[in-house]
């Protein structure tokens, strides 16, 4: 039995006795496991149990294992789950390098080599020399691929999708979806995608588990 | 575990001082005083208290004035807001009317006294060409025995408080949708508001406007500006008896004290019986279906009503300002017949010791109750619990009468060896400031979005980290905005420094009333403007410095 | 380790309140060896900036010659002093006290020598600037309201009720010269006569004048208020102004709350003669631009009320021996002409000019007192202050009658 990828273990998230999510599933390294059902259905519940945010309102058993690492043991902060939600959510008070830099593991040392990471990382989305820009100055286009870039330069061990294109229109929509697959399966990242978008599912091409229905 | 913390220590910080300040109020009030000798218990200090003279004059004053001042500024608030929300000159007037939150309730009372004394700037501007008067007439105004001037000028400043909670209780009902629908059945601006939107609107804000009432019972700075004499409502006669030598006084003040908590209750238990009124109101006007299709001279009238509060308190304010650079200035002169820098060279050496204290004690209390409030708000959101119990604790300090605990609360800050001491004064003014410092930060904390932090922590980041580098710059200008409303409070609370800071320690509003007394008018003037000047700068710093670190970044700039 | 850094404490403490208490004037280098880098707290009525303005040079020089520094604790009644050092006792804080210097006369000071909260045995008779000061021809120095005061209180100025007029709006002819005067000038010019509230000291002054003036037999009042008696003895006064009040400003429904608030109405010109107990004050407040130049004084020919004001030390002040140096700066004849000049206070002086020397004398008579002011041989007779206990029973009699007022 491989340890890589994501492996989640008799996953059961309940909201006042009420069962929302019951799961016990397997993501390879690169794969896309993608979670459907209608609004409420407990999606959003799901992503936060695995971020290490589930409202304390909620009561969840079993465990999550990434690469043999069990992250639902750990704090938030040390599990190394890469998160992109519908917005891009930079941070406001940051430029853009700032916003890499500050995703970009303590590892890289020296303000220097930080920066040329964060200007790689850029390049990679098409945006190289967009390092300095205030990120309210960006197109919408921009402000995804500038966050896609953010949670690949943290070195996550998995990725999570909250509806990442649901913002997006069409023709965007459809290149943000080929780029951040291209890029999981470049990084080898297991994720774990959440939609109510049919589209969205047949794009990753991988599993589909659908909940509350 | 700090967070866990945080709640514990507000929750001491507001209910100690008022349980053993009550405790030290009530003890005493039935005999119970053993440094004086008091150990029986008995109800003789209330029977001497009964028979003062005109007691119950003055109980009847504070009553009034609770619900009066109540009453009217609320009821120009929800005209107006029913009158005019959405449209342009709303924004304007509330643009107006902002500022004058931030002013010390004294330097309000101030203005207006300053205005419509029979020798005030309205006088003198009509006289003697319109009124023939060469001398002031003699009119009792100000200091009238029925407290309507005081009253007025309580007004003036509870119109802007409740005005602002009204505010940010709006976003809560959908009040374009709300109007339209209204409108399309035949409701005018007015009717459509208070039978649609106002009850909704109303459980937001009922505990501030409890805390006007409050406020208003027992009131004593404004009291001594603008309220009767003969005799004086019961809070300033309280002071009177605390203060007085002989300190078998202290027995009748504490018993004074009970009956001022009563007397607040009592305002309180009959607005309780307004608000029923209120609500049956409400409801056969949405049976009947009163339109009040033409309601424009409401409209007018509640629009007056606000211009003329603000109107009032500015022009009364640029008349103090006028008296501290006056020189002589005779009745019925508009203006000085010279000007001077005189009062405010007198003065400026011996405002630099209160100004210190006002500045230190107002920037340690806020500082102090803007970190518990972060910790209590971290807290509840780890709890994921946003008790309501604990909001109610927090309006505690505005509910509860300050002369009723802030009395036993000097009596345990003697035994202490405590009073007249920087600490003691920060304590006490952190029990007012913490109730506005976790309002003014729990609406922006609520608005964060929490996604942000979830993305952090995906970078490794833990919470304090999260905490200082993503929530705490995003919030800069809610947090500075608080500072700004928290040393606001601060400037402007005159009872518990005059009771605790004992004299020895003076803030620019204590010094300024207590000048208040000696009638010098540019001397008044001078420390009303400081008065003014303060919360004034605050809240400019609080606008500017977040505008000035984030000049770079546009999504800061709001 | 732990006891012996309290033990040490504990000593340094007992010796330094050991040095506290020993403090006297008859070795004065002591006390100013003491004084040095103590700070002291002196209460005193606060409502008067050229009052305050004054203490503020004085405690500028004090910094500078003495090392003291001075804090002016700003009272609107005296009696909130009297009311610390009492809890303060009560409390059994017997030394390391928060009040070193209190400006006092009268029923205060009648107060505190009772209970025993002055520092004593006397010690202003053995101040150096005491051998300036005119004892012997002012015996309110030594006897204040009836009460000896046996050298618990340094006298710092006199005081003698005095009325101001506009002689621009009255002409001085129309002038009232005693307390019935006055009455009838009330009734002739309604709305254009008040006093402050008692128990304001000023008003209650007028009070005093009033029974004074209109009492059968003077003597009762120099001895304490007999219960039995004294709704008969006060009788007049109360008739008096049951006959002032309809005819007085407001028609005598609110009073001004003091002094000063009383001057501002007669700059408006809402009141025609106020009243004081500084005979400069009218020339001070001209000079500072409050009161224009056509303002004279006049009293009454029969003589008006008049004592001295003093400042004392509470028997557990915490800086005893800078509140002696304190006591006797103010005395200083340095001190004492800057007082009296009108422009700076006005207030006048305690001394005798013929016991200073050529200089100290040159500094007063160098003095303008103005046009405003009365020289001292205009001032009319004095008339002794009865028994504090007088004021007292007014006060409440006052405040009995008149606190419901409508």
């Amino acid at each position: 039995m491989t340890k890589k990828g994501l492996f989640l273990e008799g996953v059961t998230i309940a909201l006042e006795g009420r069962v929302l999510v019951s799961l016990t599933c397997r993501v390879a390294p690169g794969e896309v496991l993608t979670v459907m059902g209608p609004s409420g259905a407990g999606k959003s519940s799901l992503l936060a149990y695995l971020g290490g945010f589930l409202e304390p309102a909620f009561t969840a058993r079993g465990r999550a294992l990434v690469d043999g690492v069990e992250i639902t043991a750990l704090p938030a902060e040390e599990r190394h789950v890469g998160i992109l939600f519908q917005d891009p959510l930079l941070f406001p008070h940051m430029s853009v390098a700032g916003n890499l830099m500050f995703a970009l593991p303590e590892s890289v040392k020296g303000r220097a080599e930080r920066l040329r990471h964060a200007e790689t990382a850029l390049a990679g989305v098409e945006m190289a020399g967009m390092g300095d820009r205030d990120p309210a100055t960006l197109s919408g286009g921009q402000k995804a691929r500038v966050a896609l870039a953010r949670v690949l330069v943290s070195e996550p061990r998995m990725l999570l999708l909250d509806e990442p294109f649901s913002k997006l229109d069409m023709e965007l929509r459809q290149q943000m979806r080929m780029l951040v697959f291209s890029k999981a399966r470049e990084s080898g990242l297991p994720v774990l995608l959440v939609t109510h978008d049919e589209a969205d599912a047949k794009a990753a091409g991988g599993e589909i588990v659908r909940i509350g229905e | 575990m700090l967070t866990r913390l945080g709640p514990l220590i507000t929750i001491l910080l507001l209910t100690g001082p008022i349980a053993f300040g009550l405790a030290g109020t009530v003890l005493p009030a039935f005999g119970f005083l053993p440094v004086l000798g008091g150990m029986e218990l008995t109800l003789h200090h209330f029977r001497t208290l009964f028979s003062q003279p005109a007691i119950l004059t003055s109980v009847a004053i504070s009553l009034t004035a609770g619900l009066v001042t109540a009453l009217f500024s609320l009821g120009v608030v929800v005209l107006f807001v029913a009158g005019w929300a959405g449209t342009r000159l709303f924004g304007r007037v509330q643009h107006l009317v902002s500022p004058l939150l931030s002013l010390p309730h004294a330097a309000a009372a101030f203005a207006l006294a300053f205005l419509i004394a029979p020798s005030g700037m309205l006088v003198r501007l009509v006289s003697p060409e319109l009124t023939g008067w060469e001398r002031p007439p003699d009119l009792l105004v100000v200091h009238d025995p029925m407290g309507l001037f005081m009253m007025a000028g309580l007004i003036v400043k509870e119109i802007p408080f409740l005005l602002l909670v009204t505010l940010a209780a709006l976003p809560q009902v959908r009040l374009k949708e709300t109007r339209m629908l209204a409108a399309s059945m035949g409701y005018g601006r007015v009717a459509g508001f208070l039978l649609g939107l106002w009850p909704a609107v109303y459980r937001q804000i009922r505990l501030p406007v409890f805390a006007v009432i409050a406020f208003a019972t027992s009131v004593v700075d404004v009291a001594l500006i603008l309220g009767p004499m003969r005799p004086s409502p019961l809070a300033v006669r309280l002071v009177e008896w605390m203060n007085d030598p002989d300190l078998s006084m202290r027995y009748l003040a504490s018993a004074g004290a009970l009956l001022q908590l009563g007397v607040t209750a009592a305002a309180l238990g009959l607005w309780m019986g307004l608000e029923r009124v209120g609500r049956i109101m409400c409801i056969v006007g949405v049976e009947v279906g009163v339109r009040l299709r033409r309601d424009a001279l409401l409209r007018g009238a509640a629009l007056l009503a606000m211009g003329l509060a603000a109107g009032a308190v500015f022009a009364g304010l640029a008349t103090l300002a006028l008296w501290s650079f006056a020189g002589l200035w005779q009745f019925p002169d508009a203006l000085p017949a010279s000007f001077t820098l005189k009062s405010w060279m007198r003065a400026l050496p011996r405002i630099a010791a209160p100004l210190y204290t006002t500045l230190l004690a107002g920037l340690l209390a806020t500082l102090i109750a803007g970190l518990l409030a972060i910790l209590c708000l971290m807290r509840e959101e780890e709890t994921g619990r946003r008790p309501r119990r604990a909001l109610m604790l927090l309006y505690l300090p505005l509910l509860v009468p300050q002369v009723a605990f802030v009395f036993g609360l000097q009596l345990f800050l003697v035994y202490a060896d405590l009073l007249a001491t920087l600490p003691a004064l920060v304590l006490a003014h952190l029990v007012f400031v913490m109730p506005y410092a976790y309002l003014a930060l729990k609406d922006p904390w609520y608005a964060f979005d929490r996604r942000y932090n979830q993305v952090a922590a995906g970078f490794g980041k833990g919470r304090w980290r999260r905490f200082a580098l993503v929530r705490l710059p995003m919030m800069t200008r809610a947090v500075f905005a608080m500072g700004a409303i928290g040393f606001a409070v601060s400037v402007g609370l005159y009872l518990p420094t005059v009771l605790v800071g004992a004299g020895r320690l003076t803030t620019i509003t204590s010094e300024a009333v207590a000048l208040a007394s000696g009638g010098d008018r540019r001397i008044v003037g001078v420390y009303a403007f400081w008065q003014m000047l303060l919360p004034m700068l605050g809240f400019g710093v609080a606008t500017l410095v977040p505008a000035l670190i984030f000049r770079r970044f546009r999504g800061m700039q709001v | 380790m732990l006891t012996r850094i309290v033990a040490a404490t504990l000593f340094a403490l007992a010796a330094l309140s050991a040095r506290a208490e020993d403090v006297h004037p008859s070795d004065w280098q002591g006390v100013l060896d003491g004084a040095r880098g103590q700070t002291v707290y002196f209460n005193a009525w606060g409502g008067a900036e050229n009052i305050n303005a004054y203490i503020e040079w004085a405690a500028g020089e004090l910094e500078k010659r003495y090392g003291v520094r001075l804090v002016h604790v700003k009272l609107e009644d005296t009696a909130n002093a009297v009311a610390t050092v009492v809890a303060e006792k009560a409390a059994g804080r017997d030394t390391g006290g928060s009040v070193d210097l209190v400006w006092i006369n009268g029923e205060n000071f009648a107060a505190m020598k009772e209970r025993g909260l002055l520092f004593s045995p006397g010690w202003a008779e053995a101040l150096p600037s005491w051998r300036y000061v005119d004892h012997e021809n002012k015996p309110t120095i030594l006897t204040d309201f009836t009460i000896p005061v046996e050298g618990m209180a340094s006298p710092w100025g006199m005081a003698k009720l005095v009325f101001f007029y506009d002689s621009a709006r009255t002409d001085e002819g129309t002038l009232p010269q005693d307390a019935d005067g006055l009455l009838e000038w009330a009734k002739a010019h309604p709305g254009r006569f008040s006093y402050p509230q008692p128990p304001d000291f000023i008003g209650s002054s007028l009070l005093k004048q009033v029974l004074l003036e209109k009492v059968e037999d003077p003597s009762v009042l120099q001895e304490p208020v007999v219960e039995k008696t004294f709704e008969e003895v006060a009788a007049p006064l109360f008739a008096y102004l049951d006959a002032l009040h309809p005819v007085a400003w407001r028609s005598g429904r609110i009073f001004p709350q003091n002094y000063p608030a009383m001057k501002q109405l007669l700059a408006d010109g809402e009141l025609d003669i106020v009243f004081a107990f500084n005979p400069a004050e009218a020339s001070s407040t001209i000079a500072d631009g409050e009161l224009p130049d056509t303002v004279r004084s006049f009293t009454f020919p029969g003589g008006t009320l008049a004592n001295t004001h003093f400042v004392a030390i509470p028997y557990n002040a915490s800086a005893k021996a800078g509140a002696l140096v304190t006591a006797d700066f103010l005395l200083s004849p340095e001190a004492q002409a800057k007082k009296q000049d009108p422009a700076v206070w006005g207030d006048p002086t305690v001394l005798a000019l013929d016991k200073l020397d050529e200089e100290a004398r040159a500094r007063f008579e160098a003095i303008e007192l103005g046009a405003a002011t009365l020289g001292p041989d205009e001032l009319g007779p004095a008339l002794p202050e009865p028994h504090p206990s007088w004021m007292e029973r007014i006060e409440e009699e006052w405040k009995r009658r008149y606190t419901a007022g409508n």
